[in-house]
């Protein structure tokens, strides 16, 4: 198959690839552009920990197609981080003990800096709904959503 | 001598008796002893048997001394998550 | 061992604190590397090819076609894994179940596989591969498995523990018993009794992370893996002796691990990885799909258990005896016998009988989950203990708290407890404002209790101190939640430095010597043992390196706050050094200053733990939601307090998913209906309520800190504490894991019938 020359900005950076008509965004990232961050627990879209922003929208990068990011803004966990400034979802997942082993964290953290852009105070419950997509096996969820409002908090001080 | 008691399926293969009086220092000398006596038992052994000396379960510490009059008991060895 | 490893009942100062684990900056900045993210030169991609029969004898195997497809480097079958385990049954099973030799067992079994230069020529050749079946009956459900009719999955197998020897070939690998006493005389002393019947469905551990590795063969017989496992060791052990490799020149390296939950104390794919290394000769990642992960690697048993218990009149459990049948996939396993042991855990019982039975079906391979066996034992045992306690018109903690096990109580099990938790649990709970919180309408609270062994296990620690007084500890059992931070605080209390002056790593399998896995609730219990033991060789020469400094016998200088000390007036005016001012000495006073040790951590405290639970239920749909949850648990000692609550929610949740919604479904064809996240549903974060918790701390005897294994035992109660919710919102009793809606409604529709 003939590769499909693409152009997009991933995390700020002007990025140019070639990849296959049917390779997955998400296969493009950790494949061809050594982005490993997001990661694959399940290829059909069902567990949130390959989320990233394209043009201002959350999606499962394993549901999308690497051609498709032509001419778009793609975020991943690589770029959360300014420097060596965590975000404060970053810090307060650490802070909080939001994660156990950490498979889930990057997508959690993506789909929750997604929540608060368009939500700022959430509540519990729109927390919760905000990050259903997301699964985690080791927490309970408990202290996800306790860093996510503790977050919410320092973000709208700010 | 310790008087060492066995779980049920272990026993069956122990002359079908639960309570065993046997002269033996420590977990090794209590394995051989009734390896010796009853050689059915010594696949088990070979699988993993665990034991609890007043009740303190013991994997693996085949050194570990049976004090006297100490109630000793021997149990499968386990698997865990 | 030459380690003292009683409880002293010391004072801490790092030990409880609550610092930032040392590995969380990688890991929400996705750096940190798991199973799938590393990568070698000359790669190839490895692809399995799985049976779609539950049961079918593998007449051929033609590979021929996908061998010339351009790009395929390698395709192997069972005759690339010979046999090599030398009459060792369980290995055997181990090579089988990684490669089906003459029959496929279940859906899913791999058959061949293939190593290409990319996933899209991987696929295509496993097209290419011919495989000739000859179907045959299969057998999916526990109890038509143990039907005389049913398709035997194994001719040579002959029921074990029979008090007769059996001439007929069984499904059923081995029966177990335990117990005491004359439960015949005790349930004629009963006043009343509650006998009933229960069965659970197969669950799966559900980690996020699928099964990864990398594995390179070198032609000289070396060999790397590196590999997402909870115990590397035993990977290396086992990958070796079916590979024929010298254990030592396999190198594993145990990356950062998505989730185990016991479904990663087994290997699959890597002795396949490795073969197909060896066959093309170049470096093979192999990394399963979610379909895969559940159909082919390691769930939980699904279970039937009937239980009987009897009790008198001032709520006095009388006799207590269960019938427990575990599925074990295609291969003997002993999980029944698990089940058999834990089930009365929990009671003071002058008469208790369990009986176990292994049984084989046409499903993948059990493996261990979180307490395996516990879970469903506990679910049968303490719904019928609920019921008991409602006919007796007792308050249903209340009759717990009269028959629980105690310090001196003879275990369900055989031995005679120590001191032990579950009393405090019990207390704890009936304190609780949680147990006075109103219900509304179509509400329901329940409550249960659970028990868990913990483990020890083979276990060792290197601690080196670096020339600035920084340290690393490195340890050999994998950090599953959070071991990394526990065990940089006991190596901090041990020494008397500061927390961030270390930084734990886990070893690879050539750094370190062997370590068993972090299973059993072992990881912090064992090396926090070994830990305590290494820092205590390393005081032992930074005392000597201070005496050499000062120029004084060794005898006289002792070890406090991280500080040597001079004792005696006569030193009156030596000011103390530091581990920093030592280390910096240490080029000329002998070299680097290291402790190591290496043990057998034996004695792992018992573990108990009593949970409490709101349920609403929809009469309308049966649809359940949990309202609020309370889990109280004993940690022996909380090294890390927000670790040791994490470990409790997350057991909590995912009991709350085995017994609400998660099961696998067969279809009549043997084949898994349900192999993703979509069908497998597991609680997702709108699906729960916060998880409170209580640590309660009832020192180990048998661990310097009094730490007790805490990972497991979360997961024991949440089954049964809600059933018993949904049972008193619904005032039906249920008896069917998991109570998705539609169980739910069918026990309403039945009662309303009458």
């Amino acid at each position: 198959m003939a590769g499909v020359a693409v152009s997009t900005t991933i995390n700020g950076d002007a990025v140019e690839y070639l990849c296959q008509p049917d390779e997955t965004l998400l296969e493009v990232l950790r494949d061809r552009l050594g982005l490993t961050g997001a990661k694959e627990g399940c290829g059909t879209g069902d567990c949130g920990a390959c989320s990233v922003i394209v043009d201002g929208r959350l999606v499962c990068s394993c549901l999308v197609l690497g051609a498709e990011a032509e001419g778009r803004k793609v975020e991943t966990i690589e770029g959360m981080a300014h420097g060596d400034q965590l975000h404060p979802l970053q810090q307060k997942f650490i802070e909080h003990a939001a994660l156990q082993c950490g498979i889930c964290t990057p997508g959690f953290l993506i789909a929750a800096k997604d929540l608060l852009e368009k939500n700022p105070s959430p509540t519990e419950e729109e927390i919760r709904f905000g990050l259903a997509g997301n699964l985690c096996r080791c927490t309970g969820y408990d202290k996800i959503v306790r860093a996510v409002q503790d977050a919410a908090a320092v973000m709208k001080g700010a | 001598m310790v008087e060492v008691t066995l779980w049920g399926s272990l026993s069956a293969v122990a002359g079908g008796k639960a309570r065993h009086d046997i002269e033996a220092k420590d977990i090794r000398e209590l394995f051989r002893k009734l390896a010796e006596q009853y050689p059915g038992i010594e696949p088990w052994i070979d699988r993993g048997i665990a034991v609890a000396i007043d009740g303190t379960i013991y994997r693996d510490t085949w050194s570990k001394e049976l004090p006297p009059g100490a109630e000793i008991f021997l149990l499968p060895r386990l698997a865990g998550g | 061992m030459n380690f003292d490893p009683r409880f002293t009942g010391r004072k801490f100062s790092s030990v409880g604190t609550r610092p930032l684990r040392p590995d969380g900056i990688d890991k929400v900045t996705g750096r940190a590397r798991y199973g799938a993210d590393f990568n070698m030169a000359g790669q190839l991609v490895g692809r399995v090819l799985r049976s779609p029969h539950a049961h079918a004898v593998i007449k051929s195997i033609d590979t021929s076609k996908a061998e010339k497809l351009a790009g395929v480097k390698a395709v192997i079958t069972a005759k690339d894994l010979p046999d090599l385990t030398d009459g060792d049954a369980a290995m055997y099973d181990i090579l089988d179940n990684s490669m089906a030799r003459t029959k496929a067992l279940y859906d899913g079994h791999a058959v061949a596989a293939v190593a290409a230069i990319d996933a899209r020529i991987a696929r295509q050749a496993l097209k290419l591969i011919e495989v000739d079946y000859e179907v045959l009956p299969h057998v999916t459900d526990v109890d038509e498995a143990m039907n005389h009719h049913a398709p035997l999955i194994n001719d040579a197998i002959f029921t074990e523990g029979l008090e007769e020897k059996p001439v007929k070939a069984s499904n059923v690998t081995k029966r177990t018993q335990f117990g005491h006493g004359d439960v015949h005389k005790g349930f004629a002393q009963a006043d009343f009794i509650v006998e009933r019947s229960f069965k659970t469905e197969q669950t799966h551990q559900g980690y996020i992370e699928p099964h990864a590795c990398v594995a390179s063969v070198n032609p000289d017989g070396t060999a790397d893996l590196w590999v997402c496992t909870q115990g590397h060791f035993v990977y290396r052990q086992h990958c070796a002796q079916l590979l024929g490799l010298e254990a030592s020149k396999l190198r594993v390296t145990s990356s950062e691990i998505g989730g185990g939950f016991g479904g990663k104390t087994h290997v699959w794919a890597e002795p396949v990885a490795l073969a197909l290394s060896r066959k093309a000769g170049r470096p093979v990642k192999l990394v399963m799909t979610r379909d895969e992960v559940f159909r082919a690697s390691g769930p939980t048993s699904a279970t039937s258990i009937d239980v009987k218990i009897g009790a008198t009149k001032d709520g006095t459990i009388t006799a207590a005896e269960a019938t427990l049948r575990y599925s074990c996939g295609p291969y003997p396993g002993s999980w029944a016998e698990i089940g058999a042991m834990t089930a009365f855990a929990c009671y003071n019982l002058e008469n208790v009988k369990t009986v176990g039975f292994e049984v084989l079906v046409n499903r993948p391979k059990t493996a261990a989950y979180r307490a395996p066996s516990a879970p469903m034992a506990a679910f049968a045992v303490e719904s019928a203990v609920d019921e008991l306690a409602h006919e007796l018109g007792m308050n249903a903690v209340d009759f717990r708290i009269k028959n629980a096990a105690q310090e001196g109580t003879r275990a369900s099990y055989g031995p005679v407890y120590g001191p032990i938790g579950i009393g405090p649990t019990l207390e704890a709970v009936k304190n609780h404002p949680h147990m006075k919180a109103p219900l509304k309408a179509n509400q329901g609270r329940g409550m249960a209790c659970g028990f868990w062994f913990n483990f020890g296990g083979q276990t060792c620690v290197d601690l080196n101190i670096g020339m600035d007084g920084s340290v690393s500890l490195a340890v050999g059992t994998v950090d599953v939640g959070g071991s990394r931070a526990s065990l940089s605080l006991v190596a901090a209390e041990e020494l008397g430095i500061d927390y961030s002056q270390l930084k734990a790593i886990v070893a690879d399998t050539s750094s370190l010597g062997y370590n068993d896995m972090t299973d059993g609730s072992r990881g912090t219990f064992s090396s926090s043992m070994a830990t305590i033991s290494a820092a205590r060789n390393a005081i032992k020469i930074l005392r000597d390196r201070a005496a050499q400094m000062w120029d004084i016998p060794v005898d006289d200088v002792v070890w406090e706050k991280g500080h040597a000390i001079a004792k005696g007036e006569k030193y009156g005016n030596l000011s103390a050094l530091s581990l920093k001012d030592i280390a910096a000495k240490s080029g000329t006073t002998g070299g680097p200053i290291a402790g190591h040790s290496e043990l057998v951590a034996d004695g792992a405290g018992v573990s108990f733990a009593t949970h409490i639970c709101d349920i609403e239920v929809d009469p309308e749909t049966g649809a359940t939601r949990v309202i609020r949850y309370t889990v109280v648990q004993d940690a022996g000692k909380a090294v890390h307090p927000t670790y040791v609550e994490g470990q409790y929610q997350g057991g909590a949740a995912q009991g709350i998913g085995w017994a609400l919604n998660e099961e696998y479904i067969y279809g009549k064809d043997g084949r898994l209906q349900n192999a993703g996240f979509l069908d497998y549903r597991i609680p997702v974060c709108s699906d729960l309520p916060m998880i409170d918790t209580q640590i309660l701390e009832i020192p180990n005897p048998n661990h310097p800190y009094g730490v007790r294994g805490v990972g497991e035992t979360s997961i024991v109660p949440p089954l049964a504490a809600i059933a018993n919710a949904v049972s008193n919102a619904v005032g039906v009793r249920m008896t069917h894991i998991p109570m998705s809606p539609p169980r739910i409604l069918a026990a309403l529709d039945a009662e309303r019938e009458g």
